[in-house]
């Protein structure tokens, strides 16, 4: 028998069909669906009299502009925005004439569609799972293959349950030794994106490997899978072991009794063969990662907090200097400051990158007894309305809003700025989110990415700073 | 989708690399629940000013670029969100074609969906693309899909443009006979009914409502 990965593996259990010159025809075991890039591919079904094939593989969640007000989740205030209530309208509709199972706002298990894949046990290794989102790769996490797809194929999944897609090429990056104390998954994932850049993935799928990343929670790896998009990469996963089964066991819709049995057996085969090849490897030297923090405009623009922002005279050449040049112009930089010298509006806790409830109790260890720094407006949204909860129950919530931070709703919120929470223009904010594009958070809003510890010190000391000086536990 | 045949006319330059798809098409267009109507969205925060009047120094409001099918753009062009807005906007604004040294993965697919073709080809024939417009923003860049040929004349001085490109014989089989790929797959119906019998029964299953 060949040595495998297990893409090659995972591919090989989902083809339907396979001809010379054409694409492999994929099964896909989970579609999830959001209320955005949905509603032109239930038009698309519905003018061409075809039907949803699996609604029984079909999940709905609304995620993208749901406001995170709870006073307007409640129903106590109106929702102001006509389009953005026809577009939740609208996957309503959908969902009720196709008969798929949708959760609404408001309702418990509704949130982010990256956080209640998993938390509900739907996201399993070995499965193939796409969605209208670049930040499916979050549910590689679990060893699934799992991928980011545009409205045409969100209209060919529904009406098939399958796409056509080819192999694509493999990315080892394996990450040596430990991380450091005082770091996070979402400082090795920065650290990683900087040395393979925004688009080092491009055509590929990464399987991070390694002790830092076997090491890691569930709740960790999802963060590094999620940002395998800012990389570029069509796809990141972390093969399965105890720690994933132990996430996955007795959640709702995991697999039960014999079922759950058969299924442990089976994901145990889902790793790589001694002897495989991949077609890039890159090691990663856990140990060089530090706090890290973007200064620019990509993910890729990071630099370790203890680092200055870089000038001009650092960048390798001269279409990099260009790029640096417009990056600090609209992030308001001049290049060679220090992070603690910038001035904060905002800070930004949530997102599919960083709303699980881990973050947020990383969050509030680090405020704990502390009060958010005057001028400070600090936002804190839960990724799903489960995370909401346990956060209540753990008294991780009381802690926050003590502090004086906003204690919302879930959804996506400022992570895109499509609901009314946004960067006005030229407000600077520290989030937890995965883009700092021009425009992402708001209009002409500047985004410094950082994890969810780091994001808390910047709430409670209103400058962007090391964490590590304020973790009395480090 | 109509079929895609050669493509010839004026370029617009978009000389950055990593032009992510929030550029392309801002956030607060996704709204719309239709399909069409995109273009005058396309760019938005880089092609208006503060005050909505159209920022005079972007190279698609730039008179000699006007009418302009071919994009010719950086690195990475379409990284960034996988919304196939991007692609809707640029193909109502009139775009046919985008050529550049490299595509992220998703905003090609979604082109070769909606009829868009994406060129890739090397940073230099891009750059004397980039070249040649700026001498002569009249120039005609051809794109031939069935030929695979990217070609533009000579400038003055400058040496023209003529070269082959790769592109995947599927996309490329689909654009040139607008085909529905959905209708092509359920050809295959049988097929996907026989490989579901084989499932095995602890895969995710959603309780329908
Ligand atoms: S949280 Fe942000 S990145 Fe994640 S799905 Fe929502 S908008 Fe996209």
């Amino acid at each position: 028998m060949t040595a495998k990965t297990i893409v090659e593996k995972i591919w090989d259990q989902h083809v339907v069909r396979s001809a010379e010159g054409e694409p492999d025809l994929l099964y896909v075991d989970l579609h999830l669906v959001h209320e955005v890039t949905s509603p032109q591919a239930f038009d698309g079904i519905r003018q061409a009299g075809r039907t949803v094939r699996r609604p029984d593989l079909t999940l709905a969640t609304m995620d993208h502009n749901v406001p995170t007000d709870p006073r307007q989740v409640r129903g106590e205030l109106p929702l102001q925005d006509e389009l953005s209530v026809a577009q939740m309208e609208a996957l309503r509709r959908n969902c009720e004439e196709f008969g798929i199972r949708l959760f609404q706002m408001g309702s418990r298990n509704q949130g982010i569609v990256h956080i209640i894949g998993p938390e509900l046990g739907l996201t399993q290794p070995g499965a193939v799972i796409v969605c209208g989102d670049s930040h499916t790769a979050t549910h590689g996490a679990f060893g699934s293959l799992a991928f980011g797809i545009g409205t045409s194929e969100v209209e060919h999944v529904l009406a098939t349950q399958t796409l056509p897609q080819r192999l694509p090429r493999s990315l080892a990056i394996e990450v040596a030794g430990p991380l450091p104390a005082g770091t996070t998954a979402k400082d090795l994932i920065l650290h990683i994106l900087s040395v393979i850049g925004v688009d080092g993935g491009v055509g590929h799928v990464i399987e991070y490997r390694g002790e830092a990343i076997r090491d890691l929670s569930m709740e960790g790896r999802m963060t590094i899978c999620n940002m395998s998009i800012e990389g570029g990469a069509r796809a990141g996963l972390i093969a399965p072991d105890e720690t994933t089964f132990a996430y996955l066991k007795d959640r709702p819709y995991a697999p039960k009794g014999d079922d759950w049995d058969a299924a442990v057996e089976a994901w145990r085969g889902l790793v790589t063969d001694e002897g495989a090849s991949f077609d890039r490897t890159v090691h990663i030297t856990a140990a060089d990662v530090a706090p890290t923090v973007t200064w620019g405009t990509t993910p890729a623009q990071s630099v370790r907090i203890h680092e200055r922002v870089p000038t001009l005279d650092d960048a390798p050449d001269e279409g990099t200097a260009r790029q640096w040049q417009r990056a600090f112009d609209y992030m308001g930089l001049q290049g060679g400051e220090a992070f603690g010298d910038l001035h904060l509006d905002k800070v930004f806790i949530g997102s599919c990158t960083n709303g699980r409830i881990e973050d947020l109790r990383a969050v509030a260890e680090v405020v704990q007894g502390q009060r958010v720094a005057d001028g400070i407006q600090a936002m804190v949204v839960p990724g799903s309305g489960l995370v909401k909860a346990a956060a209540e129950a753990e008294g991780i919530a009381e802690v926050l809003i003590e502090a004086g931070f906003d204690w919302r709703e879930p959804g996506c919120s400022m992570c895109l700025g499509m609901n009314p929470d946004q960067l006005a223009p030229g407000e600077r904010a520290a989030s937890t989110s995965n883009r700092n594009f021009e425009g992402r958070q708001g209009f002409k809003g500047r985004t410094h990415l950082v994890s969810p510890a780091m994001a808390a010190a910047a709430a409670i000391t209103g400058r962007i700073v090391d964490v590590r000086e304020h973790l009395p536990s480090v | 989708m109509q079929p895609v045949s050669a493509i010839r006319g004026r370029a617009c330059p978009i000389d950055s690399n990593d032009v992510d798809t929030d550029q392309i098409i801002p956030k607060q267009y996704l709204k719309r629940v239709e399909r069409t109507g995109f273009g005058p969205f396309a760019f938005a925060e880089w092609r208006y000013l503060d005050d909505g009047s159209p920022n005079p120094d972007f190279a698609m409001n730039r008179p000699e670029h006007a009418g302009a099918n071919v994009l010719v753009a950086g690195r990475n062009f379409g990284c960034g969100s996988s919304r196939e807005h991007a692609p809707w906007a640029l193909e109502d604004a009139g775009f046919q074609a985008i050529v550049a040294p490299s595509f992220a993965d998703i905003f090609r697919t979604n082109c070769g969906k909606v009829g868009v073709v994406c060129v890739a080809l090397d940073d230099e024939v891009v750059q004397r693309l980039f070249d040649l417009i700026a001498a002569d923003p009249g120039v005609e860049v051809t794109v031939d899909l069935e030929a695979q040929r990217v070609h533009a004349p000579a400038v003055s001085e400058l040496e023209g443009v003529d070269v082959t490109f790769d592109i995947d014989p599927h996309t490329r089989h689909c654009l040139l006979n607008g085909l529905d790929d959905i209708g092509m797959t359920l050809e295959h119906e049988d097929a996907i009914t026989t490989y579901e019998a084989t499932r095995p029964s602890y895969t995710p299953l959603v309780p329908t409502p």
